[in-house]
């Protein structure tokens, strides 16, 4: 199993963050397949409140016993927008590193 | 999150026929009704958005409502069996959940009045339990997947009683052979039914539901030792003592139990337990139960079978005798729908032509084949809740809308064939005869391919926007009429669009669709994936299939091996390639990859300028065709097909386009290949692609096939003004000239 390495896999941040949906390269394939990987059983999923417009992140434990717990906030107008928010989650927790530029920027905007 | 939902008690209806809509209110004690038409079930701002005109009826208005519960979970139920006092119990078992407590093998018992008796495995261990919950329990713990003889006698006057346990084979260092005697006190035997791999509970359902296998469960008279009871078949001089003896085997097609002792208790198998499956003494020899009967003793029960929901019907339509065919659903709605909760839905449904043809009326000569045994097939498809790594497939983040948060909450509404049980074992079997809550206007799927994520039903209401908006006269067929109906049902028509994604077919809707195309039929094959899967239907039950995933193809489980034959027919199941019927023989191009992220344009190939197809390409110079949809931003995407000669694709077929430049997340299918390839992605794999296709049959008629799941989800695409648009009204012009193709 590859093991991130956050300077060589460095350079597929920006090309994830400016298309967290679509044609990946194969290192920032082989980087999702790393970061989508959690061994607790626990899945993020993406609730849509009303569609095409709002969306909140919530997780499913790895029990279905349990119940499906969404987060409050924030709520997403941008589907991508929580890709992102996710993606920066997930690389902290594989880097310790923080990922803060935000999803656009003011000229992306 | 969504508060009102329900199912119909059939998806066509003819004129003049009546259909009912069982409903559950969530909250509130009232809802409103109305019939809508359905033109288009995305309201995806991309596109031309939500089409569901409301079509006046006689059952419009407000009706009482309330909370209904599916009782699932499969079990025997033997009613005729009398008050047990002094007798014994044996079976052969193959448990495949001990984690989940408290799951009864076999009981009589009154809940009112806590008597009777249950033989009960919780947490791995066998108990038996009699009248206020006294209870002996072995000290041993079964294994998963190992066949036991379990047994036990009981006197209820007495409450002397015997509890046994030995596996059918010894494993060194494993304690799970067993024995205890002693006395339970004394109880009272119940005058009440005779229930296998569950008990009654006080609420009037059935639960405490076992996981596995049973074999040959049989009652005897009086106290008899383990060591005869463990034998099988039972010797024959036990046959006196014999109160029942139900041999599985017998009546595989059936929901029969079939008691072959002498007072005849059959019973009833409530909830669709799967047959036609290996027994203990399962040889290898035979894989098909109709070879070796007696090898197939065994019934596999599931707390998270389901067959039929049972609710009672809230709504009543009976149709006028001109309604028209096509697309409908009930609308219901118990309040104003906000982030927080979804309050309203829409129940599916196709008004058929009349069954009868009426002289003197003339029938469209073009038919849309609903492909509800899809439909059913996926019916609350939970890969996204059971299956971990899904999102590695699909390329993001998994979508729940307010129905799968539901679904999630509601486990009893059981699975799809695409799920497995709790204990881990296929689901093979599926019914409509429940909330089918992935089939829906306005449902929008995490598999359905970036963009507006629609996938089966929603997905062919793109479909029916394009045929309205293009005003083609039509009539709609389901897949469970040309079941039913046969070839007779099609013959009359000049040609059948399939829907995106029609996958499942039963031998007699195959044998139908090839005599028809035999015979002239024009075929428009509007997806991907098609003709896929071999499928049965059910004797005696209405609205169910079953599917055994077999030895190939993309399978999200697997078939033991042995039990690669249909329960409710016999037949061979699992791939149509697999059976000599390749999809190619029929619509000339079959499955080669599926990827559910984005989608990907077709390029013209140099067949395009053939002159046998210089009508699909009228007013059409672009060299790119379809890149755009609301399926993925392509017109190739999800599922997609290819020609190949080698599979049964005619020697005339026209490659008139081939989609490129796939992601890597499409991925070759596991049948193309017969050892792994590092090159599977469609980034990498030259054999990724799906081909736009045309040729001409023997008798006139021709096929048309677009080859991919996200063809119809480009029709709307710039309010239906596209080349895929164009190309695909350009074909049905010419399919429905009677003008022969040779």
């Amino acid at each position: 199993m590859y093991r991130i390495n956050p300077e060589t896999d460095q350079q597929f941040v920006e090309e994830f963050r400016r298309l967290p949906v679509g044609r990946h390269s194969p290192g920032l394939m082989r980087l999702l397949n790393a970061l989508r990987y959690d061994p607790s059983g626990r899945q993020i999923v993406l609730f849509c409140r009303k569609p095409f417009a709002e969306w909140q992140i919530a997780e499913m434990p790895a029990n279905r016993l349990d119940p499906l717990v969404l987060e409050d906030s924030p709520i997403f107008t941008n589907r991508d927008e929580a890709e992102w928010e996710i993606f920066r989650r997930r690389w902290f927790k594989a880097t310790g590193q923080h990922l803060n530029q935000p999803f656009r920027s003011a000229d992306e905007a | 999150m969504l508060k009102i939902l329900g199912y119909p008690d059939r998806y066509s209806v003819a004129p003049g026929e009546a259909i009912s809509f069982q409903v559950s209110l969530e909250e509130g004690d009232s809802f409103s009704a109305r019939i809508v038409r359905v033109l288009n079930g995305d309201c995806n701002p991309a596109g031309p958005g939500l089409d569901l005109p409301h079509h006046p009826s006689s059952i419009d208005g407000t009706y009482l409502g309330q909370q209904r519960r599916a009782d699932a979970g499969s079990y025997l139920i033997a009613d005729t069996v009398p008050a047990l006092e002094d007798f014994s119990f044996r079976a052969l078992i193959w448990p495949t959940l001990l984690a989940r407590r408290a799951q009864v093998i076999a009981s009589q018992w009154d809940a009112a009045s806590k008597t009777g008796f249950m033989l009960e495995l919780d947490e791995g261990k066998l108990s038996l339990v009699t009248g206020d919950g006294r209870r002996q329990t072995l000290p041993q713990t079964l294994l998963e997947r190992k066949w036991y003889a379990v047994s036990f006698s009981l006197n209820a006057v007495t409450g002397a009683f015997r509890l046994s346990l030995s596996p059918l084979k010894a494993d060194v260092g494993t304690d799970d052979e067993g024995e205890i005697t002693g006395s339970l006190g004394a109880s009272q035997a119940v005058a009440a039914p005779f229930i296998l791999a569950g008990m009654p509970l006080a609420d009037g359902t059935v639960g405490s539901h076992f996981n596995g296998k049973i074999e040959a469960p049989s009652l005897l008279a009086g106290a008899q030792s383990h060591a005869t009871l463990a034998v099988n078949p039972l010797p024959a001089g036990l046959s006196p003592k014999l109160i029942a003896a139900w041999d599985f085997s017998d009546g595989i097609r059936s929901i029969k139990a079939t008691d072959k002792a002498a007072f005849r208790h059959h019973g009833r198998l409530v909830n669709l337990p799967a047959r036609g499956m290996k027994g203990s003494g399962w040889t290898g020899l035979h894989h098909s139960w109709q070879a070796a009967p007696a090898e197939y003793g065994a019934v596999h029960f599931h707390e998270d079978d389901l067959y039929d929901a049972g609710w009672p019907a809230d709504v009543v339509w009976t149709l006028p005798e001109d309604a028209k065919s096509g697309a409908y659903a009930l609308h219901l709605s118990c309040g104003e729908t906000e982030a927080e909760a979804m309050r309203e839905c829409y129940i599916p449904f196709f008004i058929r032509p009349p069954r009868i043809k009426k002289p003197g009326v003339t029938r469209p000569k073009v038919a849309f084949l609903a492909p509800t045994c899809s439909y059913m097939a996926y019916a609350n498809h939970g890969e996204h809740i059971t299956v971990r790594g899904v999102e590695r497939l699909m390329g993001r983040l998994l979508h729940f809308g307010h129905q799968d948060v539901y679904l999630y909450d509601h486990p009893e509404l059981c699975h799809s064939l695409y799920d497995k049980h709790a204990d881990g074992s296929g689901v093979c079997y599926s019914s409509r005869m429940r909330p089918n809550i992935n089939c829906a206007p306005r449902y929008h799927s995490w598999l359905g391919g970036d963009g507006s994520s629609l996938y089966q039903y929603n997905a062919d209401t793109h479909l029916f926007g394009w045929l309205a908006h293009n005003d083609i006269d039509y009539d709609i067929i389901t897949d469970e009429d040309l079941h039913r109906d046969g070839f007779p049902l099609i013959e009359d028509y000049s040609v059948i669009l399939t829907g995106s994604h029609p996958e499942y077919h039963s031998t007699a809707m195959w044998d139908a669709m090839k005599a028809w195309t035999d015979r002239g039929g024009r075929l428009m094959y509007m997806g991907g994936n098609g003709w896929y899967w071999r499928i049965a239907f059910h004797d005696e039950l209405p609205g169910v299939i079953e599917v055994r995933r077999a030895e190939d193809g993309i399978r999200s489980w697997e078939a033991e091996p042995g039990e690669y034959y249909h329960s409710f027919t016999g037949e061979y199941g699992g791939l149509w390639r697999r059976c000599g019927r390749p999809p190619n023989m029929m619509a000339g191009i079959g499955f080669v990859a599926q990827g559910f992220d984005v989608s990907s344009p077709y390029r013209r190939a140099p067949d395009a300028d053939n002159p046998r197809a210089a009508f699909v390409f009228e007013g059409v110079e672009d060299e790119v065709i379809g890149d755009f949809g609301l399926i993925g931003g392509g017109a190739a995407g999800i599922e997609l097909d290819c020609i190949n000669p080698l599979l049964g694709s005619p020697p005339n077929i026209l490659r008139l386009a081939s989609s490129e430049d796939h992601s890597p997340l499409m991925l070759l299918v596991n049948e193309e290949f017969t050892a792994t390839l590092p090159n599977l992605g469609g980034d990498q794999n030259e054999k990724v692609r799906a081909d736009l296709s045309f040729y001409e049959t023997p008798a006139g008629g021709a096929v048309f096939a677009t080859g991919s799941i996200a063809w119809i989800g480009s029709l709307p695409w710039n309010n239906y003004e596209n080349n895929v648009s164009r190309i695909t009204l350009n074909t049905l012009r010419r399919f429905m000239d009677p003008k022969p193709f040779v």
